[in-house]
């Protein structure tokens, strides 16, 4: 898979305040990359830096090879899915989709072919001379992902598409994407700060905080080994415990030595240790690792989340067993259910759970939905 | 007996504001030339009305310089109104929009004669002897001109509530920035356009006050008509005339009231969609 796409040192500030510090990211042809990332982390900048209607202050765009910072968007090859759709009100759903191809002058035959090839391959058949302003909000995301692909774009630009669905209409459109994405076998480029929607959609994910890009990697690999706090925290729920590296495969938390599987650190150096709330089991307490005292328990279905003090420190467990408030119990954690990370700016910000709320959560999604 | 109050209130307010009207149109349709009794019903002053020459041409040229004006400005109202959204220093923004509404506040006596000075500093500079030979185009830069505003107030809260989501479609979609306005921001500004356009064309239509000092003796225009009559003594063909004018303009506000109350309910119909 050769380079599609190569940003090289972009930077751009608004108003003196940097919103990217130097991206440097390359897009493989034909790849399913997501740009993840809290609100105002740049994800949705970048994207526009792609497409066109942002510049760069510094910094050069690549795109099969030539540079294209200079190239207006109506003359690039990537088309965007905008995030409140911007379907254009004046038309019906066939003419929506058939305007890019008028605007390439493609004969009215070709026209007719192309954009009833696209309605059967999102679903719409029969809405063509149906205002737009009629459908649906799932319908108006399918027309838009139409209109971007029926002028055979190399890339497709997907700024948090389905921000706007409910939560059901949302799984189902992640699959559709995802089909689609193979079966044509373009690449998308999508932004998102739903976490689990990059998870489950990406070959590559880019997670970015403060302008600048924290880790590059499968959802596999960013999830088993995030690089920071910021990314271990972000993806998915995390413990992140300061620790010390005693030698490789030995690492201290807690006040109790543990196995691991990581190496490469300095003799006794500082580190942050994930352990994700799934891979901790609930033993009883003269047979744990560590001990502490339950302080809350919820019911979330398929598992309870047991908020567990230990020495001050409040882990997140998530366990199937139920245990009762104020009940002692002790915890057990294998070895590769350890994740040794170097000590960065991010340390010590996340990972604690001791403020932990379920609305503070959805309140800071709502907060994220809201970035442009 | 407080509701009594209002209702006694709001007709008497009516009453003041319709009854001279009412008054010139009944007695428009009055047999003698009498304005003081009323004797009978007749066309006979409509029937002068039309038999003026002088009228009909007052007519013609009205109709043509509100026609003419009202488009000019709609035409720059609009790019104007697209300038003043696109730029990005909101000083500017603030600067240029308080300067474009500077005709409109101040009061026509001083536009007019300010219009009045310039067309004579040009006719010096340009060694025009004659003030009718730029007659014409001077009453359509002083309409153009008050008429502006109107077109640009209609027309920017359009261009703010669409923002650039639809151009930026349009752009990404291979259209050049001059085809993203034409083929996507206009169809979706046009109920401003319109509105301005014939908010315009009124402020053309019933302009007195400007035209006096700027209109050439050659081009009049229906108010300079009916002005330079009521110097000597009124005969109710006036009275036609006023009646024909308020008559059309209320079937114009009628028609553009419909339209927007229409828009109106379909928005709300939409918004109502959405919620769903």
């Amino acid at each position: 898979m050769a380079k599609l796409i190569e940003l090289k040192g972009i930077t751009k500030s608004y108003d003196g305040e940097v919103i990217l510090n130097s991206i440097n990211l390359y897009i493989r042809d034909g790849e399913f990359i997501t740009l993840l990332g809290p609100s105002g982390c740049g994800k949705t900048t970048t994207l526009r830096i792609i497409g066109g209607f942002e510049t760069a202050d510094e910094g050069e765009l690549y795109f099969d090879g030539t540079e294209i910072s200079d190239v207006p968007p109506h003359k690039r090859q990537v088309n965007t899915v905008f995030q409140k759709y911007a379907l254009f009100p004046h038309l019906n759903v066939y003419e929506n989709i058939a305007f890019p191809l008028r605007m390439k002058k493609i004969s009215e035959e070709d026209i007719k072919k192309r954009v009833t090839e696209m309605l059967k391959m999102v679903a719409l058949v029969g809405f063509e001379n149906k205002s737009v302003s009629t459908l649906s909000g799932g319908q108006q995301q399918r027309v838009a992902i139409a209109r971007a692909l029926v002028s055979h774009p190399k890339v497709l630009l997907l700024d948090e598409p389905l921000g706007a669905l409910d939560l059901k209409l949302r799984k189902d459109m992640q699959n559709e994407l995802k089909t689609i994405q193979k079966a044509i076998g373009i690449t998308f480029i999508y932004v998102t700060h739903d976490q689990e929607e990059a998870l489950s959609m990406s070959d590559t994910i880019v997670v970015m905080a403060d302008g600048e890009i924290q880790q590059i990697g499968t959802p596999t690999d960013i999830y088993n080994e995030p690089k920071n706090a910021f990314v271990a925290d972000f993806i998915g729920e995390s413990n992140i415990v300061d620790g010390i590296m005693l030698e490789d495969k030995k690492v201290r938390m807690s006040g109790h030595t543990f196995d691991c599987l990581d190496g490469g650190y300095d003799k006794n150096e500082p580190v942050d240790v994930v352990v994700r709330p799934e891979d901790v089991d609930v033993v009883k307490p003269e047979n744990g690792m560590l001990t502490g005292i339950v302080s809350s328990v919820t019911f979330k279905g398929v598992h309870y989340e047991i908020i567990v003090d230990i020495k001050g420190f409040k882990w997140m467990i998530q366990s199937t067993d139920y245990v009762a408030p104020d009940e002692k119990i002790g915890l057990f954690i294998e070895p590769d259910a350890i994740h040794v990370m170097k000590k960065s700016k991010y340390s010590g910000k996340f990972g604690d759970y001791s403020s932990f709320s379920d609305e503070l959560d959805t309140l800071s999604d709502a907060d994220t939905a809201e970035e442009f | 007996m407080k509701k009594y109050a209002s209702r006694i209130y709001l007709c008497l307010i009516f009453a003041i504001l319709y009854i001279p009207l009412v008054t010139v149109i009944l007695f428009s349709f009055n047999a003698t030339e009498s304005t003081a009794e009323f004797s009978g019903f007749s066309l006979y002053w409509y029937s002068e009305l039309f038999k003026s020459e002088e009228a009909w041409i007052a007519l013609r040229n009205t109709l043509i310089l509100a026609v003419s004006a009202s488009l000019i400005a709609t035409v720059i109202g609009t790019a104007a109104a697209e300038g003043i959204y696109k730029m990005r220093s909101k000083i500017c923004k603030t600067a240029i929009t308080s300067v474009t509404n500077i005709p409109m506040m101040n009061p026509d006596i001083v536009t007019g004669m300010s219009m009045m000075l310039f067309f004579a500093a040009v006719m010096s500079i340009f060694k025009i002897a004659d003030y009718n030979k730029i007659g014409f185009v001077a009453m359509l830069i002083s309409h153009t001109t008050f008429c502006l505003p109107y077109v640009i107030l209609s027309v920017l809260p359009r261009i703010n509530e669409l923002g650039n989501s639809l151009s930026d479609a349009a752009l990404d979609l291979g259209c050049t920035p001059l085809q993203a306005f034409f083929k996507v921001k206009l169809p979706n500004i046009m109920p401003g356009v319109v509105s301005g356009m014939v908010m315009a064309f009124t402020m053309s239509l019933d302009d007195f006050v400007i035209s006096y000092f700027v209109g050439p003796t050659n081009f009049q225009t229906l108010p300079l008509l009916i002005y330079s009559m009521t110097k000597k003594t009124v005969k109710p063909d006036m009275y036609a005339l006023s009646t024909i004018i308020i008559i059309s303009v209320f079937v114009l506000l009628i028609i553009s009231n419909m339209k927007s109350t229409k828009r109106l309910s379909a928005n709300q119909k939409k918004k109502g969609a959405k919620t769903k």
